[in-house]
């Protein structure tokens, strides 16, 4: 009897197991389904590098490029903003505070990515956008400029506690070593530790892009959502993200339309398996020194 | 190149690794601090107990309210026992082996998938192929799917918490695999999934991308009935009012967000004081 149990329970929890796989392949397959039947039709090539996407006029055309772009753009932004922001504060907190301190920081930079995503957008509209737009002189605030900051906020949760996670992994001799050499806790601080977690902090900015090439409500709210290739960022762009949320209501279940949001939906699956693979590969070379 | 004293070049580096904590902590103050300012008017029994009305620019938020609390409960429902379960094979069960190794590549992929992929899936599988249509359990089904590997990973890290001669001690009484870790290791992980848990269902509260296709409505008047029917959501409803509607009053834009951020915070908060009591409790 008991052993029958022990069985039966094996089974039940390595189902659960692997549903993980189960899923993520499921998702692919529904994705590539619809995807391939848009892409079949409409052609790779003029998907790919199409510069236009007018989904409703005639004739429709459905190049991706600008929204390519419109990610591009706006992840670079809030990478520049939030890289070196997050991994100095992962420093601060971990090598630098006091522990009641830094029991505060790490809670509140949790808190951060708690707040969820559209009262992050709806924030953005109401104090960012129209800053942004009286300081430069624009005729609209819903810019590249605008969500990059936003998203950077957003990225830095992410980032700090991954690479916190690494600065700490570091052993202990390193530091020691490079003091009792006579460096101070600075020079210790910016040519052994943060080398030493160098893999680490790759991975983590590596999830920080993934995070911010993902978000969709607050890109929505605050980019503008126009489906031109921005010139500069301080001009409306429109997301991969946004494209799909935003468009998915109006379109006709099994259209072209339709099917063309899940082939965007495609090519954001593949961009992000990519980036979370290099990062895994990153964080298993940290966990080996 | 000027060489700086390093005692000097350490303070000015110090006091940019301080500038920075400070950016990146304190506009998380100024967001709470500016809903709670601005929001706190417009809350009231009525405003949480009554229908929205004058096409959401009066009235109170009760069917979004709901909405969010049935999606949630039912997804956390879905995905608890099977996340748990996968936490247990992953840590008692799998051997080190190239199979295990694909089973994390998976979970690592699955968490990364941004939350509007999820959505388009859950409309091509729970929407369209199951015919479950825009529905709570569509949503429900597809935010569990999505909060899975979360909670694997916080049920296993709790699991792998507990020290391995807790086993050793059980295994060695003759107590068969499956009896110790019902009633040796789950016990000492409970704390540890319990927090994960909270934490996931303040996530999942306040996604929008994920549950646009798959059950949120732009307006119902009335409350659900059962899991078939399409809900208002507390995240959707507030991007509906904060850019869909003209002339929409700002007190209650502030006031919906802020029911929304409370809900949220309050269950982050005490998820965060959980893990630090019990950390602290901990005998091993």
């Amino acid at each position: 009897m008991k052993k029958a149990l022990d069985f039966v329970v094996e089974k039940i929890v390595f189902i659960c197991g692997i549903a993980s796989i189960i899923f993520v392949a499921l998702i692919f397959f529904f994705l590539f389904k619809e995807g391939l039947s848009f892409l079949k039709d409409f052609g790779v090539l003029k998907f790919i590098g199409g510069r236009f996407w007018y989904p409703s006029s005639s004739p429709t055309l459905f190049g991706v490029l600008p929204l390519i772009v419109g990610s591009v753009f706006v992840t670079i932004g809030a990478c520049v903003i939030a890289v070196p922001i997050g991994v100095m504060t992962a420093l601060f907190i971990s090598e630098i505070v006091p522990k009641g301190i830094r029991d505060i920081l790490k809670s509140l930079v949790e808190l951060i990515a708690a707040i969820p995503s559209v009262v992050v957008g709806f924030i953005g509209m109401i104090t960012l956008v129209p800053l942004v737009k009286g300081i430069f002189n624009l005729p609209t605030g819903l810019t590249v400029f605008s969500s990059s900051i936003m998203l950077a906020f957003m990225a830095i949760p992410t980032i700090v506690t991954i690479s916190e996670d690494a600065i700490r992994s570091v052993p202990w001799q390193y530091k020691q070593g490079a003091l009792a050499l006579g460096a101070t806790k600075w020079q210790t601080l910016r040519r052994i530790i943060l080398k030493a977690a160098m893999p680490g902090i790759i991975a983590a900015v590596m999830l920080g892009i993934g995070r911010v090439i993902g978000e969709t409500m607050v890109v929505m709210m605050i980019t503008g959502n126009s489906a031109h290739i921005p010139h500069s960022i301080f001009e409306p762009a429109r997301t991969m993200t946004a494209t799909i949320a935003a468009e998915m209501g109006e379109t006709v279940r099994g259209g072209m339309h339709y099917k063309s949001l899940f082939a965007i939906g495609l090519v954001l699956f593949l961009i992000t398996f990519f980036i979370n693979f290099i990062a895994d590969l990153f964080l298993g070379k940290n966990k080996n020194t | 190149m000027i060489k700086l004293n390093p005692k000097l070049s350490q303070k000015f580096s110090y006091m940019f690794l301080c500038l920075a904590a400070f950016l990146a902590t304190t506009p998380v103050i100024l967001i709470v601090f500016i809903i709670i300012k601005n929001g706190t008017s417009v809350i009231s029994w009525e405003f949480l107990l009554s229908m929205p009305k004058d096409g959401m620019r009066g009235g109170g938020i009760l069917p979004a309210i709901l909405g969010t609390l049935s999606i949630v409960s039912c997804a956390i429902m879905i995905t608890l026992p099977v996340g748990v379960c996968a936490a247990i094979y992953l840590n008692e069960y799998a051997k080190d082996d190239i199979f295990t190794r694909i089973i994390k590549l998976a979970i690592i992929n699955l968490a990364g998938i941004p939350s509007v992929v999820y959505g388009l899936f859950g409309l091509g599988i729970f929407v369209m192929f199951l015919k479950l249509g825009v529905s709570i359990i569509a949503g429900a089904l597809t935010l569990s799917i999505m909060e899975l590997p979360v909670i694997i990973t916080t049920a296993r890290s709790s699991l792998d918490s507990v020290p391995y001669s807790f086993r050793e001690a059980s295994l060695s009484l003759g107590v068969s695999r499956w009896q110790t870790i019902r009633h040796v290791v789950l016990p000492n992980a409970i704390p540890g999934i319990l927090t994960g848990t909270i934490l996931s269902i303040a996530r999942i509260s306040g996604e929008t991308a994920p549950i646009l296709f798959t059950a949120a409505a732009f307006y119902v008047p009335h409350l659900p009935h059962s899991i078939f029917d399409q809900v208002m959501t507390l995240p959707y409803h507030l991007y509906i009012i904060s850019t869909q509607i003209p002339n929409m009053p700002k007190n209650i834009i502030y006031g919906t967000a802020l029911v929304l951020l409370m809900m949220v915070l309050t269950m982050s908060c005490i998820a965060i004081f959980a893990r630090i009591y019990f950390r602290k409790r901990r005998k091993w």
